[in-house]
């Protein structure tokens, strides 16, 4: 019991870098596309924390080895889609990344549940979820 | 009431760690598989062994046979994906999305014009991700990647040629009735959307060469 108390401790001392930025980049989702002020702040709640440079960070990510697995999943999430980095890909990757988002959303795999546990304003509500499909569907289709 | 925020804050936590373990124990399976599959390229001769009989079938000079060379291996791995589909085996299907993978990551693009490379690497680029997708997903999440990627496959090999007659199919009622292309080395229907459910759903919608 003292052992693992003593880990716990130990590994508080390694830090994660920080998925945090002030700049907004040019080629941003938000700033390249017309997007509707309800999609705008739908997405930013629900999609921004993992898939831009920019997470709103919750307390418990002070805490290791919760923090790990945020990092983990911030890393992922990026590497998969990226919103602040999509005027950079080409329209047939744009294509594809839409496609993707509409099938997940669809599906109710994202925003992940693991996630939504906690960050309840991030789960997405009936009508929430159509606002957004419905956009994105004629984003998809404007390309 | 603060107590109960303390609480499902720690449930949540351990739920975290648990997906998140979870997602690990993925990914090491799928080093597994990686190393599988090298054993295997090894013993099928696949990447280079396939490129040197055929150059030597040529008898050498033919730029158009040579630049269809080229994509040889990309055709090979489809195929096999796209049995692999229409057969409902994910894990075949995985499989040879990984070696799909590694074929368009390998594929060498500096005989055709500056902007067919540019053309291609698109492809290349957004193909490779579906590829790796498909090498890690359930068939009904692999199927939705085979859709786009046959897109791309399609494309790619508009601008660099096919080493062996092809034909492009078409089933009407995949993706919401918004319909699904693939590419097939016989004029058979063999649906990779649906498989065994409906198997010969589609049509032949041109020959290519």
């Amino acid at each position: 019991m003292f052992v693992l108390l003593l880990g716990f401790v130990g590994i508080q001392f390694f830090p994660t870098s920080q998925n945090q930025s002030n700049t907004i980049p040019k080629t941003d989702f938000i700033l390249v596309n017309d997007v509707p002020k309800q999609v705008e702040r739908i997405i930013t709640t629900s999609c921004y924390d993992c898939h831009s440079n920019n997470t709103d960070y919750p307390w418990y990510n002070k805490v290791q080895p919760v923090a790990w697995f945020l990092e983990d999943h911030v890393t992922h999430g990026k590497e998969e889609l990226n919103f602040n980095e999509w005027a950079d890909y080409s329209n047939r990757r744009k294509n594809s990344k839409l496609k993707s988002i509409i099938s997940q959303i669809e599906n109710g795999e994202m925003p992940l549940w693991s996630y939504t546990l906690i960050h309840r304003e991030a789960k997405l509500l009936e009508d929430e979820r159509n606002t957004v499909l419905d956009w994105v569907s004629k984003l998809k289709d404007s390309l | 009431m603060k107590k109960a925020n303390v609480k499902t804050g720690i449930l949540a936590i351990v739920m975290i760690a648990l997906t998140a373990t979870s997602c690990k124990d993925k990914k090491k399976e799928q080093e597994g598989q990686e190393g599988h599959h090298t054993e295997q390229m090894e013993e099928g001769g696949h990447m280079d062994g396939t490129m040197e009989d055929h150059s030597q079938m040529d008898h050498g000079d033919m730029p158009h046979n040579e630049m269809t060379m080229l994509s040889s291996d990309i055709v090979t791995d489809y195929l096999a994906l796209k049995n692999a589909l229409a057969s409902d085996d994910q894990d075949g299907a995985a499989m040879a999305g990984e070696r799909l993978e590694s074929s368009l990551k390998s594929f060498n693009s500096s005989k055709f014009t500056s902007n067919q490379q540019a053309e291609l690497n698109e492809i290349i680029e957004d193909a490779t991700e579906h590829a790796e997708h498909i090498a890690k997903s359930e068939i009904g999440h692999q199927r939705e990647h085979f859709d786009v990627l046959s897109k791309d496959v399609i494309d790619f090999l508009a601008i660099t040629g096919s080493d062996r007659t092809l034909y492009q199919a078409y089933c009407p009622m995949y993706n919401n009735n918004k319909g699904a292309q693939w590419l097939s080395a016989t004029k058979e229907i063999k649906n990779p959307y649906y498989g065994a459910k409906m198997l010969s759903c589609g049509s032949v919608q041109k020959e290519i060469n």
